[in-house]
């Protein structure tokens, strides 16, 4: 019934967060093309979020099944992005 | 602890423990209302043509730092699951006590942040939809946090109770799932409302 708990590198994972944090709000400060620096904000907190939820959230270790019920659901939101397009659209381009 | 309590069941479905599958199913739905709020952000932003640069009004710097001390609790709640699970009660107690403090240093500088901006900036949610959209989003993830505190602090409670051990722990484990979420939100709130 116990299973053997394998820890991930936490202290790795935190140094990668906070290493980030920096790396983003050097960014915003750089002043770079407008695109350029919306594209590296995005990429890097969907990275951030994607650790906490991948080591300190355990989901590596987690049961298909599990990551399926969590992860589903969650393209709800893409359709919702999607469903909101012509709203951003618009604006861009 | 007596043998029944030690023994989480399992759900049939997923092959894991069914507090761990409930806690996982509140923040899904949790994540989806957070999300929309996000998205209406998204949307109420680029259908404005005069939205101030965040950095402008907001204190980027103070809350680079608030990052930092959710990421740190974020890092104590792992060290504290990891201490309980080697069997280190008092090491368990330490960690919560440290995470729960990291959370309380959060809604200081948060209460700071709203006390300049409401008193001394004069902002209200009225003001613009880019007040309205940050206040809803910054204190929807506040009481997020308010709650995620006194969560530690029972969980602390409970763990002063003798209530967990290193084959019994997977209590522990459900509220830092709920902690780390909090985390996670902020790292997409920080992002998008401050920095972007």
């Amino acid at each position: 019934m116990e299973q053997a708990h394998i820890e991930p590198n936490y202290m790795k994972i935190f140094w990668w967060l906070l290493a980030l944090t920096i790396v983003e709000v050097a960014v915003v400060y750089a002043h770079l093309p407008k695109w350029s620096t919306v594209i590296a904000l995005v990429l890097m907190a969907l990275a951030k979020a994607f650790l906490v939820a991948w080591n300190f959230m355990h989901l590596r270790f987690e049961k298909p099944a599990l990551l399926l019920m969590v992860g589903f659901p969650l393209l709800l939101l893409v359709d919702l992005l999607l469903g909101l397009m012509p709203d951003i659209a618009h604006r861009i381009f | 602890m007596d043998q029944a309590i030690a023994m989480e069941p399992s759900s049939d479905f997923t092959g894991t423990a069914r507090g761990k599958v409930g806690m996982w199913l509140f923040l899904v739905s949790d994540s989806l209302t957070f999300g929309g709020l996000l998205c209406a952000y998204g949307a109420l932003r680029m259908g404005s043509t005069d939205w101030p640069v965040p950095s402008h009004v907001l204190d980027v710097p103070l809350t680079a730092f608030n990052t930092f001390v959710l990421v740190c609790s974020s890092l104590t709640m792992v060290k504290g699951l990891s201490a309980i699970r080697h069997g280190d009660i008092k090491g368990l107690q330490k960690f919560l006590l440290f995470t729960a403090l990291g959370g309380i240093t959060f809604l200081s500088i948060q209460a700071y942040e709203y006390h300049h901006l409401l008193f001394v900036e004069g902002l209200r949610l009225r003001n613009s939809l880019f007040c309205a959209t940050f206040f809803s989003l910054t204190s929807f993830h506040g009481a997020h946090v308010f709650a995620g505190v006194i969560y530690l602090l029972i969980t602390y409670w409970r763990s002063t109770k003798g209530d967990f051990s290193a084959s019994n722990n997977h209590r522990v484990e459900v509220a830092g799932l709920y902690w780390h979420f909090v985390d996670l939100v902020w790292i997409l709130v920080f992002t998008f409302v401050y920095l972007l």
